[in-house]
């Protein structure tokens, strides 16, 4: 057990860069969760997983072929829109077959897939940290922009349309920028850790925001909270990233407060 | 069409075959119209037909130019759990809370599903009501609303809105006697 290196210089960037997708992916999957999508974040992560896997035994950056698959997956879960959350375990399995076989055939892949299956945060070098960075700067303000569209999709199915507007444009962006988010997070946290950011702490949220706004708030708290603590756990007892960050959120989740009755 | 919001004639509509009309009517603004008829005349279906929300497949429909709608479709979508309060879910239509009424407006900073289903019903019913739009079409808009809402509704009603035409399909004959200007009744399509 040595909590020193938690101090080492060489654990920074992958630290930072983990922590700005903890805040932020927690936002997205307040959207996710509003439109009864959260599967979504897990068809994501696994196609970007397969896309990373491919990209690697291809030659291609792991990021490219990962941020690549995600967009054809938010692209397709638009299509498919009629089809709902079967469209979305259909894409899991898909990926998530490919990703196993390839795995399991290509020695390149091997290590890789270890390290996107089990998350392993500390591979993740300057490039994960630009794009992250990149991702919050052009994500954060566009979740701005797009939330009352999202939220009067969800509430006033008829608002825009009624008034002769189409909001489906609007609705395809957020796809597109949740495939993103997830795809990059996929390959810089791992595949269960990225879904647990997305997943676990709007359930939290949902129960004990006060409102839109707080809970919002409490999301991205919990989530760069859970991770910070998963890092630091992971770092000392020298464990896998990716189970711990899950582990952590699932037991925060199971606090007690407010219950919606919903999950 | 100054004063004229809306024009329909013989208006037919339905999904994948007709189901609804032929219904015509005009509506100037400061009118409150409503659409009576029999349990599956298709009124909901024609007043979805105005805005284009469902297939039209005859007559026409003919707006003022800009003409702003409001739409309140029956059924609601369960708002438990989400963490929204009331004040929020007004500010998405644009929905001002002034005139709200004294029993819900001091609980707009709860959340949703802190609210009684009366009180939930209204509050969705006013963020129609009360945003910004020429044109308001309302279904059934005393469903699920407990007594004192329906006569609060009424009241708002029967203040003058000059600068709006509304367009009510209910089932409560009281509410169409009391509160409209003119009835049109609808007959199935042929």
């Amino acid at each position: 057990m040595s909590f020193e290196l938690l101090f080492d210089p060489l654990f920074r960037v992958p630290f930072v860069t983990g922590l700005l997708l903890a805040g932020l992916l927690p936002l997205i999957g307040m959207y996710l969760r509003l439109r009864n999508e959260w599967l979504a974040a897990l068809a994501f992560a696994q196609m970007a997983s397969a896309g990373a896997l491919v990209a690697m035994v291809t030659g291609w950056p792991m990021v490219l072929g990962g941020l690549l698959a995600s967009v054809l997956a938010a692209l397709a879960k638009g299509a498919l829109a009629r089809a709902g959350a079967s469209a979305y375990a259909l894409m899991l399995l898909l990926a998530w077959g490919g990703g196993v076989l390839l795995v399991a055939n290509h020695p390149l892949a091997e290590q890789a897939g270890h390290a996107l299956f089990d998350g392993q945060l500390y591979f993740t070098g300057d490039a994960h940290l630009i794009a992250a960075a990149v991702a919050c700067a052009a994500v954060l303000p566009l979740l701005g922009w797009l939330s009352r569209p999202l939220l009067l999709a969800r509430f006033f199915p008829e608002f825009y349309r009624a008034r002769g507007r189409d909001e489906r444009p609007r609705l395809m962006l957020f796809d597109l920028a949740a495939g993103l988010a997830v795809a990059l997070a996929t390959v810089s946290l791992g595949v269960m850790a990225a879904f647990a950011l997305v997943f676990v702490p709007p359930l939290l949220a949902y129960r004990l925001g006060r409102s839109w706004r707080s809970g919002l708030i409490v999301a991205a708290l919990t989530g760069m909270g859970g991770y910070s603590l998963a890092f630091a756990l992971a770092l000392g007892f020298d464990q896998p990233f990716g189970p711990l960050c899950a582990l952590i959120l699932v037991m925060a989740a199971a606090l007690p407060g407010r219950h919606s009755g919903r999950m | 069409m100054s004063g004229l919001l809306l024009r329909v004639s013989g208006l037919v509509a339905g999904y994948t075959g007709p189901v609804a009309g032929p219904l015509s009517f005009e509506l100037q603004r400061g009118e409150i119209l409503g659409l009576a008829g029999p349990n599956g005349a298709g009124k909901s279906t024609l007043l979805k037909a105005l805005w284009g929300g469902v297939k039209r497949f005859g007559g026409q429909v003919e707006q003022a130019p800009g003409l702003q709608i409001a739409h309140q479709a029956q059924g609601f979508d369960d708002l438990r759990g989400v963490p929204l309060t009331g004040r929020e879910l007004l500010g998405l239509t644009g929905a001002t809370p002034e005139g709200l009424p004294p029993w819900l407006a001091g609980r707009l900073d709860l959340r949703l599903d802190r609210l009684s289903g009366g009180q939930l019903q209204f509050l969705r019913l006013w963020a129609c009501l009360a945003a910004p739009a020429d044109l308001i079409l309302l279904d059934e808009p005393t469903n699920n609303l407990d007594r004192a809402g329906v006569a609060y509704l009424a009241d708002w009603f029967a203040r003058a809105h000059a600068g709006q035409g509304i367009v009510i399909v209910s089932h409560d004959h009281g509410l169409i006697d009391k509160v409209c200007t003119r009835v049109v009744e609808v007959g199935a399509a042929a």
